[in-house]
């Protein structure tokens, strides 16, 4: 049962604040995965939590005791590395039973223990050899392995499949899920990658210059984000941003991108829940699986022309200008033939976010 | 890559090989000088043009051990048959060996100037390299004030030519009675080396990943033991080459050695060429001291020839 809790964190390097007031809380047996750009604070908090890094306000708690002022050694944590930082001068053995050494079990204890955690990640075979004689994945299987031979309170992962090839990144991803299911230990896995974070956190924490923009399920934070960065930095192709203004049009109401001539219909509901925002300057948020692309003209749909065509295997990511604005919208591989074929497109209302510019905040607008 | 040579390319080759081999024969013939010579008679060291082929002799290490001195008049039959072999050579040098008063063998100056070598060579750099790789691994960890100016401060040590502040610094051990003695030297070579050597072992420090020394604080180990345990071995390969280059500078080091010490302490540079004023230089027996000089040092690089050539990458981290 272990419980990790920031509370207020901050820290500073020199003058720059890197962390600025984090609060958190990870629950027993939560895998929680810290999401951002390199240089958002995320290794920071991670190594703060090690013990690697002292912390300039705040208290950290594990199990409701305050360890910012133990020694890392003292936090009964394991870390696994970006670097791996397998200990070279040793072998693959005596790089897992090193944790062991450091407390009083005897030799055969440790012996089994290692053993156990080989036979778990199956590397049994590799135990003799020296680190430099292994692939990258299989240093961080031994990486790993030493990080759960002493059963930790916690694992904390520091991009640690980030130095992989993207296929073996692919089966590690798979294997950390698996081994995290079977182990059942409080994890925080640092990564700057949003497909990672979406394929193994029970929740995500989106952190941006120090501070945390969303905590939240995998799901949450793809459908709702909560602002302007988590919208266009979770999911990919990245969500489509276009200034909007919302007018009111007959029975419905008017989302006009930009400069465009026409507006896209939405139901009236939207004017009343923007909730006096309409006048605001607004952004309209819409991923590329939320604009509608279709061969014939219909009822809200708005003629436009194709511009750029990706094809991507399984589905194709068609830019369309609508005004001067670009939008990207997902469809059927090969559903439109190339650039400037004119189709005809809508903006999914249940799909659309509005944000307000100044703030970046969403106003939670749910059609 | 072309798979087949260009004639300039092969041509490249040899020149390259021509200049290699040049090269080596300039640095090896001085070598090669002090060796044989300290195996030839003592008539055939100084003949011009130099004598190349010659029956070798160990009458020069016999004569560089023993105390000797002329013979008045040569030795009886009778003397010259009882005499051991090593004591015969001496005799058909002119010279005789010379005896206490119970008959027993004098040694001459050397062992004990060369023992005075290893003692202050080696001890001066176990504190060297130690001190510094201590110095270097709180430099390359932490925040230290000043680190710039400190590192600097430390550097400049070197800019002085050494021999600027032999007198005072002679003056100075002559007033705190560590003239002609083992520590006095030992400090000495200690402080040359001791800028060097945090320089040379902070760079290698550098070198060495700090998620190391971090996954063994997390593993459950204090930053000693960390220390201990994982910067030092990954460190070997710069603790031997600091090593030897202490062990080089303390061990070939002439003008202090010259002017702090006389007898007690007095290393091999300062002694061997003492002996070329007492009585007609014997060339041979100076040769066969520089010889044995020559070896520690050779017998120190070989051993450690591995860890000097050993790069520092060892490709269990990937960046």
């Amino acid at each position: 049962m272990t419980q990790i809790e920031l509370r207020g964190v901050q820290k500073y390097f020199g003058a720059v604040q890197v962390i600025k007031d984090l609060n958190l809380k990870i629950d027993d047996n939560e895998f929680i995965v810290l999401l951002g750009q390199s240089g958002c604070g995320k290794t920071t908090t991670l190594r703060a939590i090690a013990g690697l890094e002292t912390i300039d306000g705040g208290d950290i708690l594990i199990d409701g005791k305050p360890v910012q002022h133990l020694k890392a050694a003292d936090r009964d944590i394991a870390m696994v590395f970006q670097s791996f930082s397998l200990y070279p001068h040793m072998s693959v053995y005596e790089n897992i039973a090193f944790p062991l050494r450091a407390t009083r079990k005897s030799k055969a204890e440790i012996d089994q223990e290692v053993r156990s955690v080989a036979k778990t990640l199956q590397i049994t075979d590799l135990l003799a050899k020296k680190p430099s004689a292994l692939s990258g994945g299989d240093m961080q299987r031994v990486a790993i392995g030493r990080a759960l031979v002493r059963r930790p309170k916690a694992m904390l992962m520091d991009e640690p499949i980030g130095a992989l090839d993207a296929k073996l990144r692919e089966e590690m991803r798979a294997e950390i899920k698996r081994l995290h299911i079977k182990q059942g230990s409080t994890s925080i896995y640092v990564t700057h990658d949003q497909i990672e974070a979406m394929s193994l956190a029970d929740r995500i924490v989106i952190m941006h210059e120090g501070v945390l923009q969303q905590v939240g399920s995998p799901d949450d934070v793809y459908s709702h984000p909560a602002n302007l960065f988590v919208a266009q930095f979770v999911g990919s192709p990245v969500m489509n941003v276009a200034e909007a203004s919302v007018t009111e049009k007959a029975s419905a109401a008017s989302v006009t991108l930009g400069d465009a001539a026409a507006g896209f219909e939405f139901p009236r509901a939207l004017l009343s829940k923007l909730n006096g925002h309409a006048g605001d300057k607004l952004a309209l948020g819409i991923r590329p699986e939320g604009v509608i692309v279709r061969h014939e003209a219909a009822e809200g749909f708005l003629p436009v022309e194709t511009q750029i065509v990706e094809p991507l295997g399984s589905f194709d990511i068609v830019d369309i200008k609508v005004g001067s604005k670009m939008l990207r919208a997902r469809t059927k591989s090969g559903f439109v033939s190339g650039p400037g074929e004119k189709v005809f497109a809508r903006i999914d209302p249940a799909q659309a976010h509005f944000f307000d510019v100044a703030s970046g905040r969403s106003l939670g607008v749910r059609l | 890559m072309a798979a087949v040579r260009t004639s300039s390319e092969i041509g490249f080759n040899r020149a390259a090989i021509v200049a290699v081999l040049v090269v080596t024969i300039i640095f090896l013939a001085p070598i090669y000088w002090i060796a044989s010579t300290a195996f030839k008679p003592r008539n055939l060291a100084t003949t011009i043009p130099p004598t190349v082929v010659f029956q070798p002799e160990i009458s020069p290490f016999v004569k560089l051990f023993a105390k000797r001195s002329q013979l008045r008049s040569p030795p009886t039959p009778e003397e010259y048959a009882a005499a051991p072999w090593w004591e015969r050579v001496v005799f058909n040098g002119g010279e005789k060996i010379v005896r206490d008063g119970k008959g027993e063998v004098q040694w001459s100056g050397y062992p004990s100037r060369f023992m005075n070598s290893l003692i202050v060579a080696i001890t001066s750099t176990v504190l060297a390299v130690g001190m510094g790789t201590f110095t270097a691994y709180g430099f390359s960890r932490f925040r230290v004030k000043g680190e710039a100016d400190l590192l600097f401060f430390i550097l400049s040590t070197r800019m002085l030519p050494p021999v600027v502040v032999a007198i005072p610094m002679f003056l100075m051990y002559r007033a705190v009675g560590l003239n002609d003695s083992h520590l006095g030297l030992i400090i000495l070579y200690t402080a040359f080396n001791l800028s060097f050597s945090v320089w040379l072992m902070k760079g290698f420090m550098d070198e060495i990943p700090k998620e190391y020394e971090e996954a063994a604080l997390v593993d459950g180990y204090t930053r000693m033991e960390a220390f201990f345990k994982i910067v030092l071995p990954e460190a070997a390969t710069g603790i031997a080459a600091t090593a030897v280059f202490c062990f080089i500078t303390a061990w070939n080091e002439y003008a202090f050695a010259l002017i702090m010490t006389s007898r007690r302490a007095q290393t091999a540079p300062p002694f061997i060429p003492s002996q070329v004023g007492s009585g007609l230089p014997d060339w041979s027996v100076i040769a066969a001291g520089t010889f044995l000089f020559l070896l520690p040092v050779a017998i120190f690089t070989f051993l450690l020839r591995n860890h000097l050539l050993r790069g520092m990458s060892f490709g269990a981290i990937r960046k």
